[in-house]
């Protein structure tokens, strides 16, 4: 009983916690941009939180900046550009191509081609060893008789040791 | 060849340790400054001092000075206020941004600790905070003639920091090098 109790009471506290911010638009269309917002926005406080989860007070403020921007019917880019241009790209948790992050969306693409680059010279090497132009594919049968020659003289200095 | 390509994972693994390494001395919780080089933000605010009184960027007045982001909450601005009021007994210019605070605390401090401001900005919905990408205080911004921020620094300003961050560029700007105490 006193478990039941216990998860009824728990349940409760949810509710007050979900109801303890409720945002209010002239029209209910912005609620889902605004969520998205929030989810993609980073708090410049807290770091590893996004605006819709972190609790810090300068969090609070942008929430409310968004939404006076929503309202006053900017684009989500015009949002991201306003605050990109107070609190720079650290803002962004989906970050713009650009000079300085072309490094970081190209390196999946980059390790996809060094990986097919590999996959490529681990399989189709055994049909390069029957090219005989090939200067990795000679086998010990087809030694120059340069080589030939040398290795005659060291197996013979060995017998004689 | 086919020798020197046995080196390839240890040259790869140098490099990365090299890369990581570097990353470790970065500050993350610095932020990369977006103003830098951009003009101050337009404003229109009252003051702390007289709620009737608007003061905007022309209170500027043209001149190389510090703005300084304060709050009586703010406990790193207990141990940055010396600092302050050490500079300003040499000549140097500090607007007060007073941000999200109580209007009689604020007050009240600079009755206590001294005041080392030539005005104060009394920002109590923290909306110059947002223009100027504040998130968090102390803050200080060093503003050229022109209105331009020259320099940003979040968190305290000491000997260390003017030294390493503000006097050279504050000797260029104004001719005047101003110093720290050890204890400041």
């Amino acid at each position: 009983m006193k478990a039941l109790l216990f998860v009824v009471l728990l349940f409760q506290c949810q509710l007050v916690l979900a109801n303890a911010e409720v945002v209010e638009f002239s029209d209910e269309s912005l609620r889902p941009r605004y969520q998205q917002l929030l989810e993609e926005l980073r708090c410049p406080k807290c770091q590893n939180q996004n605006l819709a989860d972190s609790n810090s007070p300068i969090s609070n403020d942008l929430r409310v900046q968004v939404q006076r921007l929503l309202e006053e019917e900017l684009s989500d880019q015009q949002i991201k550009d306003y605050l990109v241009a107070r609190y720079s790209e650290f803002i962004l948790y989906r970050p713009e191509v650009n000079q300085s992050t072309w490094l970081l969306w190209g390196s999946p693409i980059i390790f996809v081609l060094l990986g097919l680059l590999a996959i490529y010279r681990l399989y189709f090497k055994p049909q390069d060893l029957q090219s005989p132009s090939s200067s990795q594919g000679q086998s010990n049968s087809q030694i120059t008789p340069q080589e030939q020659q040398r290795l005659d003289s060291l197996l013979a200095d060995r017998e004689q040791q | 060849m086919n020798r020197l390509a046995l080196f390839i994972p240890l040259s790869l693994f140098a490099g990365l340790t090299l890369v990581l390494l570097l990353g470790l001395d970065k500050d993350p919780t610095e932020l990369p400054s977006a103003l830098v080089g951009e003009p101050f933000p337009e404003f229109s605010l009252p003051s702390l001092q007289d709620p009737e009184t608007l003061v905007t960027k022309q209170d500027f007045a043209d001149e190389v000075l510090l703005v300084n982001v304060w709050a009586t909450w703010c406990f790193a601005c207990r141990i940055e206020h010396p600092s302050l009021n050490a500079l300003a007994e040499q000549g140097v210019k500090i607007v007060g941004l007073n941000y999200k605070d109580q209007r009689k605390a604020a007050k009240l401090w600079l009755l206590e600790r001294g005041n080392p401001y030539a005005f104060n900005i009394y920002d109590d919905q923290g909306s110059l905070g947002i223009d100027l990408g504040v998130y968090g205080a102390p803050e200080t911004y060093l503003v050229d003639a022109q209105g331009i921020i020259r320099h940003r620094r979040v968190g305290v300003v000491d000997k260390r920091v003017w030294e390493a961050e503000f006097a050279a560029l504050y000797l260029e700007l104004t001719g005047t090098a101003p110093v720290l105490g050890a204890t400041q």
